[in-house]
């Protein structure tokens, strides 16, 4: 499908995302809840700092932290391995596969179209609380500010890549969920999702410096809460676009592999 | 254009007996078996075709549709739909072709149909003014109406079949594969369906292979069929051909109104007595038999008098059971 085409079908898709979101509204409320797992770690960590700085970290500096990581990881979410592993073992993906696009783009769509929604109770709370009470943490500079967007943007293709990749994975196994787990348990501890990286043992924050996971929540972060140099925004921009660019094809190889794995189950 | 030559598709099952011993024992060791799902499958279906494609259940059609529409890789052999290769899913093909499983729903499932009419038209990149004809078609066909905005999970089996080949036919693809299309319909419907796909066929000089358990779907719709059994493929060709050769003797049927009603042993003499409910008496009888044979039921006054061709079900029947006695071979034994 020519690229043309993917763009005049878009407005579409996404129209289609957002009815898809909001078609149980009971399920919808709840798992907007099941976000919020920043908050217990930022009630944890501000208990820490409450007398003094922890490793440099002060109370704001961790409410701004958490919060910075609440709004950025609603932004950034996706759950598209899960929906591939069950199109596939239940084999609701045949017929995905006789439409004339590219499932990465149906899926990224739909999610796409969900993110406000995913956000639209969390993302004001979050943002009021970030402003009263985190917000001499937060960095002034317009370079960081202006690339907040870009930054979160490449964070949730990154994200969406790696989990495609993961779903794609089903082809081979069917069932991918052991390997969601792990890949979560990974990202928690790398990504900067439970705590900053900075904060992490040497040897393994060394590692999560350089995984896909830190450009995946913790780069956004960091051009919210510290202050940076131009050549380390650089590093940061450019590493999330080189993970970008690594993940997509990595999950084009394994799709592409994938389906010539592909058993078509049931019907 | 559709072509298969020397097909086969063959799968890796993995094997075990039920009970703990065995699920503890697959953790170390598992023992696959491979199946052939189709072996060796040759075939030439022209434009414009409707061709019925039969066979027992596990016989092998609906992977032969999975591997024609693109979804399977095929394990050997050459295939080409409409001048493409199916599992390459060119862009080209993908709109050309459509696939209609009953077992599997295109529709999206928390959404009204008419949502998933609305991402197939801007998918699969249709001109408003065609969608909209083509939908008010179907609709009209169809009865969709009162289906549109209802929810997918809300519908019924049939008002889900009406809705999925809807959605199926509104990029009016030229070839159709239809597996079961008019399962769950009712009778009326099932008419309905067989009436529309033979019109769109017409139509668009459209291509259509047609698996169908329904016997009724594959006799008023497809002047050919290729049965496949194990696999195998066992018959290709004219649909009346087949039913003469397996089994050229008519079948006649009559109701007893007036008189006394002739004994079986009367009857043995006409022909072959397949059913006697109440009144309705159904005899089999030789080509040459069938002019003294209706004359005598004349003379008996018999009514409501029909001579038909042996239903497709038996004939298939007496096919498969030759196909198994085949495969199983001399001396196996059944």
């Amino acid at each position: 499908m020519s690229a043309a085409r993917t763009l005049r079908a878009l407005p579409t898709l996404l129209r289609i995302g957002v009815a898809e979101t909001v078609a149980y509204r009971a399920e919808f409320l709840v798992w907007i809840l099941t976000t919020t797992l920043p908050l217990v770690m930022l009630g944890l960590w501000t208990s820490v700092a409450s007398e003094a700085p922890f490793r440099g970290y002060t109370s704001a500096a961790f409410v701004a932290y958490y919060l910075s990581n609440l709004i950025v990881r609603n932004l950034t979410g996706s759950w598209v391995a899960w929906q591939i592993s069950e199109e596939i073992r239940l084999g609701a993906m045949s017929m995905r596969l006789l439409r004339p696009l590219h499932p990465y783009v149906a899926f990224a769509a739909s999610h796409l179209a969900a993110i406000p929604f995913r956000s639209v109770v969390v993302l004001p709370i979050a943002i009021v609380l970030l402003v009263s009470s985190g917000a001499s943490a937060l960095t002034t500079e317009p370079l960081q500010l202006g690339l907040l967007v870009p930054s979160r943007a490449l964070a949730w293709i990154i994200t969406c890549n790696r989990l495609f990749m993961i779903g794609a994975v089903a082809f081979f196994g069917t069932k991918t969920m052991a390997l969601m787990n792990l890949y979560f348990a990974l990202f928690s501890l790398l990504s900067g999702y439970l705590l900053p990286i900075p904060l992490l043992p040497r040897a393994i924050g060394w590692f999560a410096e350089w995984l896909p996971f830190r450009f995946m929540l913790s780069a956004p972060i960091e051009l919210m809460t510290r202050p940076l140099d131009g050549a380390q925004v650089a590093a940061i921009m450019l590493g999330q676009i080189g993970w970008a660019a690594a993940t997509l094809a990595l999950a084009l190889v394994v799709w592409n592999r994938g389906i010539k794995k592909f058993e078509a189950v049931g019907g | 254009m559709i072509r298969a030559r020397e097909l086969t598709k063959h799968f890796q099952v993995h094997k075990r007996p039920p009970g703990f011993v065995s699920a503890m024992k697959s953790l170390f060791h598992r023992t696959y078996e491979t199946v052939k799902a189709v072996d060796g499958v040759s075939f030439t279906i022209e434009r414009g075709e409707r061709v019925g494609f039969l066979g027992p259940n596990g016989a092998g059609k609906t992977t032969t549709l999975k591997v024609l529409s693109g979804l399977l890789h095929p394990t050997s052999g050459e295939v080409e739909v409409e001048g493409h290769v199916p599992f390459k899913r060119e862009t080209e093909l993908l709109e050309r072709i459509t696939l209609v499983m009953g077992q599997k729903s295109q529709l999206i499932w928390d959404l009204p149909p008419s949502e998933t009419y609305a991402m197939n038209r801007a998918v699969f990149d249709v001109p408003k003014a065609a969608f909209e004809k083509t939908l008010a078609e179907l609709t009209e066909l169809l009865e969709l109406a009162p289906l549109l905005d209802k929810p997918t999970r809300q519908l019924s089996l049939g008002e889900r079949m009406k809705c999925e080949l809807a959605a199926a036919l509104l990029h009016r693809p030229t070839t159709l594969f239809l597996d079961e299309p008019t399962i769950g319909l009712d009778v009326a419907m099932q008419v309905a369906i067989r009436d529309f796909v033979r019109s769109y066929n017409q139509r668009h000089e459209a291509t259509v292979l047609l698996t169908s358990h329904y016997m009724d779907d594959v006799v008023a719709l497809c002047p050919r069929i290729i049965v496949i059994d194990r696999g195998v493929l066992i018959h290709d060709g004219d649909l009346r051909q087949l039913i003469k050769a397996m089994d050229p003797d008519k079948r006649v049927s009559f109701t007893i109104t007036t008189g006394t009603p002739p004994t079986d042993e009367e009857l043995g003499k006409l022909g072959t007595l397949v059913t006697r409910e109440a009144q309705r008496i159904t005899l089999k009888v030789t080509e040459a038999q069938l002019p003294g044979v209706i004359g005598h039921l004349l003379n008996l006054k018999a009514a409501d008098l029909a001579i038909e061709d042996p239903p497709l079900e038996d004939v298939l029947r007496v096919m498969f059971g030759q196909s198994k006695a085949k495969a199983n071979g001399p001396g196996t034994g059944a």
